[in-house]
């Protein structure tokens, strides 16, 4: 158990990827203080669906630290308990069309190469896969690699699992950063008084850009809303993660506009979750109705039996992302001792362990488990476009 | 094939008012409104008017004396003539939803769901300029062992039931809890029959004697009480006070209670406790302000004095949100006087800036100068009857906290203590307490004050996109709204 | 003194009907609801709960806290202490979330 006010590392966020940054921390034998000015989970982990997904990234270093996080979760469900309800339950992206069809049997050879399992499904196996799924789509793709967990409990259990080396301070807002005559990262400041150490993750989600500029560094972290609907409890009537094609292109978008796709799947308490709208609203949370037709239309459309369900309520949240939708991870080289890992968008469920690996790999001054240049933190930064190699 | 809702105003010419919830408040609100000339909807989810304190048998009921229930029954018969004559355009079988606007400067759009229980089909938006929140209180629960139990209702439920069915829930009931409803809710009970051996107040009524300003200004109260009292003389049930029901005994239904004496602090006091033979227990905390619709719209609240949040007013009764009026219990409990004098006072304020209503100066100032006095009558009686901390003491590890959830107090403490939750919100996401279908109205208090650790809880804070619960054939419907298609 | 309800308030509604709860006749008066109809039998319970398999009937009754769901005329989850009672209902008690045969 760290004493005073002194550990190894400070982890601003208590979020799923900040939780992740403590436990894998503390594995490597360091003393983690974790801030966080509201409770755990209390910002988009708490508003998330807990997707872990492959089934939506194209070939590229995001995907790559997917596939990293999914065996990472796989193995923490060993150890975790059960409660995080993760379940290994698959993907099933569904195309209503034949254009749509030909369109993802291309997206899935590229993803093949990359290590992803993608199993076609032509359209009259698709019952056997969904018994509720609407008839007349022209086929899909099985992604038995994508899985799911219950986002706030599998942060407060990461967490818990860490043990003592991990301390919590919650309801405490970083007012300020603490530098030493280098530069070089002391501690934080805090309403209640100073934390020293010296290393200072962010992993304070879509509030990562302030937490930056409070080290004197730009990091352009944007929020984009998006609303999730809950129905009332029911038996399992969605065995996969289901969705349409047009997902991934959503997903993938840089469109202020809004942007649904119906993303729907089950979940063990009992009630359906409906996803997936996008739009660049800033922290606006006032309910859309143009967004909860879409997603109801959306998920009727794939499970028409879901029309007479009673969605109990909505929620609204916002995932922290960055220009080109990639995730800072890693120290920051304009200030010494400063590590990001936050801009993971609406994926960081999925990728908060092999994003808390990487940090705990990097403060111990060990090879990170993949290469982390694609997620450099000072890539935004004006003078990273002109600097030479 | 999407259809749009149907409509219940041509979308270019919206109502004038939308008031939602057909109580005291409500109807005082339309009826003002309309008699000073406004095009006014009322929009309720019940089959007929008078909302919870009116509540009375269907028609096909036939009762030759509904007043027999009732207090001031004149006042309703007197609003429900007016209203009849007056052109509002009364919506029986309405449940509001959500209020969206499309535009800033656009119509507030009612979306509600039709029927008994707004299972129909049917989903119906309504347009108007100004919007009226009139949806009254629910009642505030704490949960103890044993209140799962069938036998254990609400003690405004227990009300309402007698005065819509006209049946009681049992022989012999103990009412309990804390507030002023308690004595009303067994002046009604023995009166229609039931057999009420005590009620059980957890605070001391000479609490009263600390407001005794509030008191004397507001004899009307006092006359309310005395009515109750004599009623509860004649029927000889005991008013035992610093008390509280601590455990409830049976096998599938309510066989007895355990009443326990309480120190200052709520806390039960050691080898106190005896039993009370009974088959019913009618239990109830006061109540909540109905106020989602608004919360959801970014409306300011306030802490009442009994730790309930309630919808923050100006003079006018207006809320934080321009166009937005509430009226009654949403801005804080405070009784049928109360709620009369802020719904007409909220339509006359509308009608003011609908309308431009001029020559309404001397009215105003007479229903502030009313609605003030009852306000602070309200929050001397709100505070004699906040929940005292130690009212956690009598929850076992095993009891209930969340019923739709059926989350344990072990559980809520568990996530409060290790994993890390520090207010309601946290501790549904890790628990799953109040993500039922009553969406933490019945756990959110005792939720609070677990989460809290000690502290004094916040509010919760009534948030709740889905004022009820909306079928997805309901949300397809709504369509593209009217920017996104040309008209 | 009144003895019962109806008679404080001088009900004359018409004839008394029939509707069923789990197979048995129940006597409803016109202008009850489900559950009033379902109190004035006797009956406090008509769900059992989704985890515990607890029996629960009215508890806020007023529609707030959906505790007396019931399964209507093969409908599941609906208030009770909302719904009219209307001749010849079939009233059955509902099991957990009422959507078995959903289940895949």
């Amino acid at each position: 158990m760290p004493t005073g006010n002194l550990s190894d590392v400070i982890v601003v966020g208590a979020g799923v990827v900040g939780a992740a940054c403590a436990y894998y921390a503390a594995g490597a034998g360091l003393r983690v203080t974790v801030v966080d000015r509201g409770c755990v989970a209390g910002g988009t982990t708490g508003a998330g669906e807990g997707n872990l997904l492959v089934s939506d990234k194209e070939p590229g270093p995001e995907l790559e630290l997917a596939l990293c996080s999914g065996r990472l979760w796989a193995e923490l469900a060993g150890t975790l308990p059960p409660r995080i309800e993760y379940e290994p339950k698959g993907g099933l992206v569904v195309a209503p069309g034949a254009a749509g069809m030909s369109a993802l049997r291309d997206f899935t050879a590229r993803q093949r190469t990359a290590g992803v399992t993608a199993e076609e499904t032509p359209a009259e196996r698709l019952r056997d896969l969904e018994p509720h799924l609407a008839p007349g789509l022209a086929g899909g793709v099985h992604y038995p690699q994508d899985a799911q967990v219950m986002p706030a409990l599998a942060a407060a259990h990461l967490l818990r699992a860490a043990g003592g080396r991990v301390r919590l301070r919650l309801g405490e807002e970083v007012t300020g950063l603490l530098a030493g005559p280098d530069g070089a990262m002391r501690g934080v400041r805090t309403r209640h008084g100073e934390i020293h150490a010296p290393y200072v993750v962010n992993a304070a989600g879509t509030w990562g850009g302030e937490l930056a500029r409070l080290a004197g560094v730009e990091l352009p972290v944007l929020p984009r809303r998006g609303f999730v609907l809950v129905t009332e409890p029911l038996p399992r009537v969605v065995r996969h993660k289901v969705y349409a094609a047009d997902y991934v292109a959503d997903v993938a978008s840089g469109s202020a506009a809004l942007q649904t796709s119906a993303v729907v799947e089950g979940t063990p308490a009992g009630p359906v979750l409906i996803g997936a709208s996008r739009e660049r609203v800033g922290f606006d949370r006032t309910l859309s109705p143009r967004a909860l037709w879409r997603l109801a239309a959306g998920a009727t459309a794939l499970f028409p039996v879901l029309a007479a369900v009673r969605a109990m309520r909505a929620y609204t949240g916002f995932r922290p992302y960055l220009p080109d939708h990639l995730p800072a991870i890693g120290p920051d080289p304009r200030v010494p001792g400063l590590l990001h890992a936050c801009g993971h968008e609406g994926a960081g469920i999925g990728l908060a362990p092999a994003t808390g690996l990487i940090v705990a790999r990097c403060v111990t001054g060990a090879e990170p488990p993949l290469d982390i240049g694609p997620f450099a933190p000072d890539r935004f930064a004006p003078s990273a476009c002109t600097a030479p190699d | 094939m999407t259809t749009s809702p149907s409509e219940l105003s041509d979308p270019s010419d919206p109502y004038d008012l939308a008031v939602v919830g057909a109580g005291p408040a409500g109807l005082a609100g339309a009826v003002a409104a309309a008699e000073r000339g406004l095009r006014v909807v009322l929009l309720e989810a019940a089959a007929h008017t008078g909302g919870q304190y009116y509540r009375h048998p269907a028609p096909a009921a036939r009762a030759a004396r509904p007043e027999a229930l009732h207090h001031g029954w004149p006042v309703y018969a007197d609003l429900s003539r007016r209203l009849a004559g007056s052109g509002v355009r009364h919506c029986p079988g309405h449940h509001v939803w959500s209020v969206t606007k499309d535009a800033p400067d656009g119509p507030w759009s009612a979306h509600c769901l039709t029927g008994d229980d707004g299972c129909d089909e049917r989903p119906v938006r309504v347009r108007a300029r100004a919007l009226l929140l009139a949806t009254g209180a629910y009642e505030r629960q704490l949960p103890f062992p044993g209140w799962t139990l069938p036998g254990v209702v609400g003690a405004g439920g227990a009300q309402a039931m007698l005065k819509s069915g006209l049946v009681l829930p049992g022989r012999r009931i103990v009412v309990a809890g804390s507030g002023p409803l308690l004595l009303a809710v067994a002046s009604s009970l023995a009166t229609a029959g039931a057999h009420v051996p005590a009620v059980i107040e957890a605070a001391g009524y000479l609490g009263y004697a600390r407001h005794p300003r509030a008191l004397v200004t507001n004899p009307w109260k006092a006359a309310e009480a005395l009515v109750h009292g004599t009623a509860l003389l004649r029927h000889r049930v005991r008013m035992v006070t610093r008390s509280a029901v601590t455990e409830v005994h049976g096998t599938g239904r309510v066989e007895a209670v355990t009443v326990a004496r309480l120190d200052r602090d709520w806390r039960p006091v050691q080898g106190s406790g005896r039993r009370i033979a009974c088959d019913v227990l009618a239990v109830g905390h006061g109540l909540v302000p109905q106020i989602e619709l608004a919360t959801a719209l970014g409306c300011a609240t306030r802490r009442t004095a009994d730790g309930t949040a309630a919808l923050v007013l100006d003079g006018l009764q207006e809320t934080s949100v321009r166009g937005l009026w509430a009226a009654g219990e949403t801005g804080g409990a405070g009784g049928v006087q109360l709620a009369l004098a802020e719904g007409e006072l909220a339509g006359i304020s509308v009608a003011v800036r609908v309308r431009g209503k001029r020559g309404e100066g001397r009215r105003i100032r007479e229903l502030r100068r009313r609605r003030d006095r009852l306000r602070a009558f309200a929050d001397a009686m709100s505070a004699v009857h906040a929940p005292g901390p130690g009212w956690q003491r009598w929850l076992t590890d095993d009891t209930d906290v969340c019923r739709c959830e059926e989350v344990t107090a072990a559980r809520i403490r568990e996530a409060a203590d290790e994993l890390g939750a520090r207010d309601v919100r946290t501790v549904k996401l890790l628990t799953r307490a109040g993500m039922g279908w009553c969406q933490g109205r019945m756990c959110g208090t005792a939720v609070a004050c677990l989460a809290a650790r000690g502290g004094t809880p916040e509010p919760p804070a009534e948030r709740r996109p889905f004022a009820v619960p909306v079928p997805l054939s309901a949300l397809t419907a709504l369509g593209e709204p009217d920017d996104d298609v040309p008209r | 003194m009144a003895r019962t309800p109806a008679d404080l308030v001088g009900a004359q509604p018409g004839p008394p009907f029939e509707i069923t709860f789990d197979g048995r006749s129940v006597t409803a008066r016109p202008g009850q609801t489900v559950a009033a109809a379902l109190w004035g039998a006797g009956i406090m319970a008509w769900r059992t709960t989704r985890d515990g398999g607890r029996p629960r009937g009215v508890f806020c009754g007023i529609g707030q806290c959906f505790d007396c769901l019931a399964t209507v005329n093969g409908r599941p989850n609906r208030r009770a202490c909302l719904v009219p009672a209307r001749p010849g209902d079939a009233i059955v008690t509902q099991e957990g979330h009422g959507h078995d045969h959903l289940a895949v």
